[in-house]
């Protein structure tokens, strides 16, 4: 029953969905505010709706109901409870509510939050996010209905692929759901300002803080996808260029551009037509994105169904999505006008050239992933486009977005002194080349790809912090003033601050971890010892348990330098009888400059087992610095809220510095 | 026929990647066996390198390129030998041929494509700033003069 109301609370929220995109736009265009409310009050009904009918997926799972097929197919009865609930999203049905379920929410948030948002512009707004619901909602309906009933249900579940039962992952896709959904909110902002003709800071300003969101949402998911293929896949890697983590990416590098422009267009009333169309690009990458998982066109752990209509059903509705959107900008960009002028030397032109890095660096990615399927599609001929090849085309375009990232802080708005900027750069060339050569010298670190990119990530971080202590007023002032001024500053400077340094940080781990990893792949017998770069891996003993849904040899790993004792590591080998699949789970002991890791394989037959044992340094920070940057988009969220917020809400002092 | 790779590929034995049993002892020519390796597609995989693979195929294929290093092959002679027998699809890196032309170009074309982009939007004819009118300017007084 509670099923069967879920099935029935989605069909409410397609309804709900009709009325949202209908009435309000007729309500604008004829300045009926009453009909234009109706969208807010459609959009917490169709939030409702799919909350319910989530729910009861969700009830089903966790009840081990399996007269639904999509239960019996992907759940199973002995799964700890934390897998039947992330299971709800861990099969194709189930990810495409989550889907929905996140474009509710953030209709919701919209209707609830952006109050000060004028009612005209606010329907249009949910309008056109409604109407991406109705594509969504029908898709699912038609397609891929969750709620799917079995004649004879089994007595117990297929289960679920093991690789995906695991704490990371678990949490991997709501939170990249976050990011991709999300940009459905800069998509509906930038058909909405298309439609009303009113694009201008204050619809920045509208806008700004749910591409931060989606975007804080996005980098945290991509990241956390990494972090698992890092410690579950079992040999060290975290990012392949397949074509789903590409997917994913490139919305990622285009709303990254979309953040930085659209400052531009809040304090200086420029880049109009440029922002407009990288908002509708941003979602349009997240549906290609969607599209390319989920149509079966990529065989991974991603593509959970591999069935033509379904990828039909996608492939029609991005096209009419992005081409309605596209039409509709080539129709009414050209009356939109830029008003702020400014200079060679400016911080809009830096703005500026990290858009076109980025929009370029996506360019490569989007080309390197879909060349094999249209070349295969248009000559039959197949090719692979590999880690080499963006290894050699997106890491040149990408570090010198960073080095632009470095001195773009140092330009001023409107017009820079080129002089001021040139002497500053110079001296950050001068630490991060001092930094360079200390390794060189301390570490004895020797590869010169490696070298030039802890040069650029040094760059990086050295110019942040050079702008952040001028921003302080040093070393013109003394310490206490400083500090005062530190705690000063606006919340979106810390968010500049926080997300470039994490950047630097993030990319200083690629670069050693890629580079300088310490590696040893043997047969061991228990007791024998093998030494990686500085340490010494000794397998000491091996233990079979069994688990709440697995069996599992756990083996016990002992690590030490110079004869002390720096880590016991616990790799395990487990076996899913159920799903008659293995994994493997790392051994792994975060230390601030590496990580130990361990991995367990095979025994041989006579005692010994299949050991591999790294050194990784580096990958810490990465995970540190993807955070601090999920963290900078959140910090400087929070200023945009209370800048937003009703014009009575202003405790902050007025003078604030411009960035 | 995918939905069987796939199946084939999950069915795959619980195996690491690399097997010691396959590696060289000179660490040189390991490394250079690693770097032939990083560089070749395992065919039933998705975008993994033969080095990164566990699947059966993936462990044929770097115990042939261990046997052409053994045999004193080139690493570009390598690289050709399993192309000749497996096809451009076993190249991570795709060769620059006519029918990758598009492929290599494009950052080229991208970079320089936005470029003059760049150069025609910061050299576009300007509109001056209109000068304020007199009314304007008296509407900004006596706004400014209502903040407390």
């Amino acid at each position: 029953m509670i099923v069967e109301t879920g099935h029935f609370a989605l069909w409410l929220a397609l309804v709900a969905a009709l009325v949202q995109s209908a009435v309000p736009i007729w309500g604008a265009a004829r300045g009926h505010p009453a009909a234009m409310r109706v969208a807010d009050s459609a959009a917490q009904v169709q939030f409702l709706a799919t909350a319910a009918s989530f729910g009861a997926l969700t009830y089903a799972f966790v009840v081990s109901d399996f007269s639904l097929r999509l239960t019996a197919l992907n759940s199973h009865s002995a799964k700890p409870m934390l897998y039947k609930v992330t299971g709800v999203w861990a099969n194709h049905e189930g990810s495409m509510l989550l889907w929905v379920l996140m474009l509710a929410l953030f209709g919701v948030l919209i209707s609830v939050f952006g109050r000060m948002i004028p009612v005209a512009m606010r329907a249009t707004v949910l309008a056109v996010q409604g109407l991406i619901g109705v594509g969504f909602y029908a898709f699912i309906l038609l397609t891929s209905n969750p709620f799917e009933r079995l004649l004879n249900a089994p007595l117990d579940g297929q289960g679920m692929n093991p690789l995906l039962q695991d704490p990371g992952v678990a949490f991997h896709p709501p939170l990249l759901y976050l990011g991709y959904v999300g940009f459905s909110t800069a998509f509906s902002f930038a058909v909405a300002a298309l439609i009303t003709g009113r694009v201008d800071p204050a619809w920045a300003r509208w806008m700004r803080p749910w591409v931060l969101f989606a975007w804080s949402g996005l980098t945290a998911g991509i990241a956390l996808g990494s972090w698992w293929a890092y410690y579950e896949l079992g040999w060290g890697g975290f990012w392949f260029w397949d074509p789903v983590e590409n997917a994913s990416f490139m919305p990622w590098l285009i709303g990254t551009a979309l953040l930085h422009s659209a400052i531009v267009v809040e304090k200086r009333n420029a880049l109009l037509k440029w922002t407009i169309l990288l908002a509708i690009l941003t979602f349009s990458l997240s549906l290609i994105g969607t599209f390319l998982v989920r149509s079966g066109i990529l065989t991974s752990v991603h593509a959970f169904a591999t069935d033509p209509e379904r990828g039909a059903f996608i492939l029609l509705m991005l096209c009419l999505y992005i081409g309605a959107a596209l039409t509709l900008f080539a129709w009414r960009a050209g009356d939109l006008e830029d008003g702020g002028v400014f200079a060679l030397w400016s911080r809009e032109t830096g703005l500026l050239v990290n858009n076109l890095l980025l929009a370029v660096a996506c360019g490569v990615v989007f080309v390197g992933t879909l060349y094999p399927l249209v070349l295969e599609l248009i000559t039959g001929d197949k090719i692979s486009v590999g880690a080499p090849y963006f290894n050699q085309t997106f890491l040149p375009i990408f570090g010198v977005t960073m080095l632009a990232a470095g001195i773009g802080p140092f330009l001023s708005w409107k017009r820079a002194r080129k002089a001021d900027v040139l002497a500053r750069a110079g001296k950050t060339t001068v630490v991060s080349l001092a930094v360079t050569a200390a390794l060189v010298f301390a570490l004895a670190l020797r590869d010169p790809v490696g070298l030039l990119g802890i040069f650029i990530a040094a760059w990086l971080a050295t110019a942040t912090w050079q702008d952040l202590l001028r921003r302080c007023g040093l070393p013109h002032t003394p310490w206490t003033n400083a500090l005062r001024r530190l705690a000063g500053l606006p919340r979106s400077a810390w968010g500049l601050y926080l997300g470039h340094l994490g950047l630097a940080v993030a990319a200083a781990g690629v670069i050693a971890v890629s580079v300088w990893r310490d590696e040893a792949i043997q047969t061991v017998d228990t007791g024998q010892a093998t030494q990686v770069g500085p340490y010494e891996f000794t397998l000491i003993d091996i233990d079979n348990t069994t688990g709440p849904n697995y069996q599992t040899s756990i083996a016990a790993v002992r690590v030490t330098r110079d004869g002390a004792l720096v880590a016991m590591l616990f790799p395990e080998r487990r076996w899913y009888p159920v799903e008659q699949k293995p994994t493997t789970e790392a051994g792994i002991r975060t230390l601030w400059h590496g990580d130990l890791y361990a991995v367990l394989g095979d025994p041989n037959g006579s005692g010994g087992f299949v050991t591999r044992y790294y050194y990784n340094p580096g990958v810490p920070w990465m995970w540190l610095g993807a955070a601090l940057i999920a963290l900078a988009a959140l910090i400087s969220l929070a200023d945009r809220r209370l800048r937003i917020g009703a014009p009575a809400a202003r405790r902050m002092p007025l003078a604030q510095p411009a960035e | 026929m995918r939905v069987l790779v796939l199946i084939l590929m999950l069915l795959a034995p619980p195996a690491f990647a690399l097997d010691p049993g396959e590696m060289f002892a000179d660490p040189a020519l390991e490394e250079r066996a690693r770097a032939i390796g990083r560089e070749l597609r395992c065919l039933k995989c998705r975008n993994q390198s033969i080095f990164d693979s566990n699947a059966g195929i993936a462990k044929d294929l770097r115990v042939v390129v261990r046997e052409r290093i053994t045999a004193g092959d080139s690493d570009r002679e390598i690289l050709a030998y399993v192309q000749d027998r497996f096809g451009d699809y076993v190249l991570l890196k795709p060769p620059v041929a006519g029918h990758t032309y598009a492929l290599w170009l494009t950052p080229v074309v991208l970079m320089l494509v936005g470029g003059l982009a760049f150069a025609a939007y910061m050299r576009r004819p300007r509109r001056a700033p209109e000068a304020l009118s007199e009314a304007d300017r008296a509407a900004a007084q006596a706004l400014l003069k209502e903040t407390p």
